[in-house]
């Protein structure tokens, strides 16, 4: 009976656990830091645009993009994400890929971009999944739209 | 086969060298149980089998082996994921029992039942989106030499499980690693999975059984984690244990997944302290 009911909690421990929190700001830069602050992510942003550039899966979308706006955006985006001492000027995420129709396909190719450049810039694991905890609750302003 | 289709066919399969298949990230397909469904080795888990995202196909084809010295159970199937909405699969098992065979001198050498299973989202998403990934699904068994469980009280030879789960890959959860938490529950009559047939001399009636896994990735391409099915016992010659194990699982592609993992499966037919190895492979399309 007491292994029933503690089973039983668990389980519901789980699934209440399961639902997702909204995204608040970070507590610390302890996550800027570990990036290597604002020198680290912009290495890690160039490495990932270069990436984007050579993956066939989504380059097309970036044709018309003006890339030194992109990559000034995205600068300050994963500042802001991991804590830093910066201000995001670029637009809305919902108002920037508006039009695009990116797919969920389109959205992991990127995903898998940036992991290959974290790795390339030689972070942790640890590291990287706290960026991309950051920036996976943006996706749903980001795909089919 | 020449040597550089062989060879194509490998590097493939390792690494990058061919087209990925679907859109979705590494290792969220999970493996596939031994029933057929993905998930870990033994529990079903609420993601789709193969890589395909809402726009696309995929699916798996595996085989599994676990000995446990008196017992070895082999499965293989394979199955079709359709737009991460729907996934069907078919299993076929086999449980070699040589050692009790022997000494009980049974009529065959083997248990074998064939698994039709079919698995759907409701909704949610296994990584993105508020709710986590939630599918309901259904195992259609049919138990295929059934002499054996009818001699030791088993009431039927087919049946249907059916099961609700819930997963959730947290990013970043325990100390910057990813964690995945799985819990399924099962309302099922089925003896040993259904090897032993379904319903019982004890019990003949659906019990609804938790099973659940938790799962650390170390990195993309390497999973360790743990797994628990609990069983019902319907069947009063013989006691039957829940199922545990721990299991690593390696991802080198989206191509192929490996899983190896130590299984404690508790009593089997009147054979205690079953406990053995489980090695899994899966290829993905
Ligand atoms: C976590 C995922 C993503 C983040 C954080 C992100 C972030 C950004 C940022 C900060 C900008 C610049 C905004 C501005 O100019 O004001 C931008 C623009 C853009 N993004 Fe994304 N993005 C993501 C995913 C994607 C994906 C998956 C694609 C396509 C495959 C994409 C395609 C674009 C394009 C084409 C632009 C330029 C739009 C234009 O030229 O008007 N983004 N993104």
């Amino acid at each position: 009976m007491y292994r029933e009911l503690r089973a039983t909690a668990c389980a519901a421990l789980v699934l209440i656990g399961m639902a997702g929190c909204a995204s608040q700001p970070p507590e610390s830069d302890s996550l800027y830091q570990a990036l290597g602050e604002q020198a680290g992510i912009n290495r890690v942003v160039e490495a990932l645009l270069y990436r984007i550039a050579d993956d066939v899966r989504i380059a097309h979308h970036f044709a018309d993009t003006d890339i030194a706006r992109l990559q000034e955006k995205l600068q300050e985006q994963f500042c802001v994400e991991a804590g830093g001492p910066c201000e995001y000027t670029g637009d809305s995420m919902a108002d920037v890929h508006a039009g695009f129709d990116l797919t969920e396909a389109d959205f992991n190719a990127l995903v898998e971009d940036l992991i290959a450049a974290m790795e390339a810039e030689r972070l942790p694991v640890t590291v990287q999944n706290r960026l991309l905890q950051r920036l996976a609750p943006m996706r749903a302003d980001i795909i089919y739209r | 086969m020449n040597k550089t289709a062989l060879c194509g066919i490998l590097l493939c399969l390792a690494g990058s060298a061919c087209a990925d298949t679907g859109g979705r990230l590494l290792a969220t397909g999970g493996v596939t149980n031994i029933e057929g469904s993905a998930g870990g080795g033994i529990v079903p888990w609420a993601v789709l089998s193969g890589y395909g995202t809402r726009d696309e196909w995929g699916g798996d084809a595996f085989a599994t082996r676990v000995d446990t010295g008196d017992y070895r159970l082999d499965a293989f199937g394979a199955s079709l994921a359709f737009n991460n909405r729907v996934e069907l699969s078919v299993a076929r098992q086999r449980l070699d029992m040589d050692a009790l065979t022997k000494a009980a001198g049974l009529p065959h050498k083997s248990l074998n039942q064939d698994v039709f299973g079919v698995k759907l989202r409701l909704f949610g998403d296994l990584v993105y989106d508020r709710l986590p990934q939630v599918v309901v699904g259904a195992q259609y068994k049919r138990q295929t030499n059934f002499l054996i469980p009818s001699l030791v009280g088993a009431q039927r030879d087919s049946d249907t499980d059916f099961y609700l789960a819930g997963s959730r890959l947290f990013l970043g959860a325990v100390g910057g690693y990813n964690l995945l938490v799985n819990g399924t529950l099962r309302y099922s009559r089925a003896n040993e999975t259904g090897l032993l047939g379904f319903g019982g001399d004890r019990r003949d009636s659906r019990s609804l059984l938790k099973e659940g896994s938790v799962a650390l990735l170390l990195n993309p391409r390497w999973v360790v984690g743990v797994e628990y099915r609990e069983k019902p016992d319907n069947l009063s010659f013989a006691g039957e244990s829940d199922w545990q194990d721990v299991f690593v699982g390696y991802f080198p592609s989206k191509r192929l997944a490996l899983a190896a993992a130590w299984a404690d499966l508790g009593e089997i037919a009147t054979l205690e302290g079953q406990r053995g190895l489980f090695l899994s492979m899966q290829l993905s399309y």
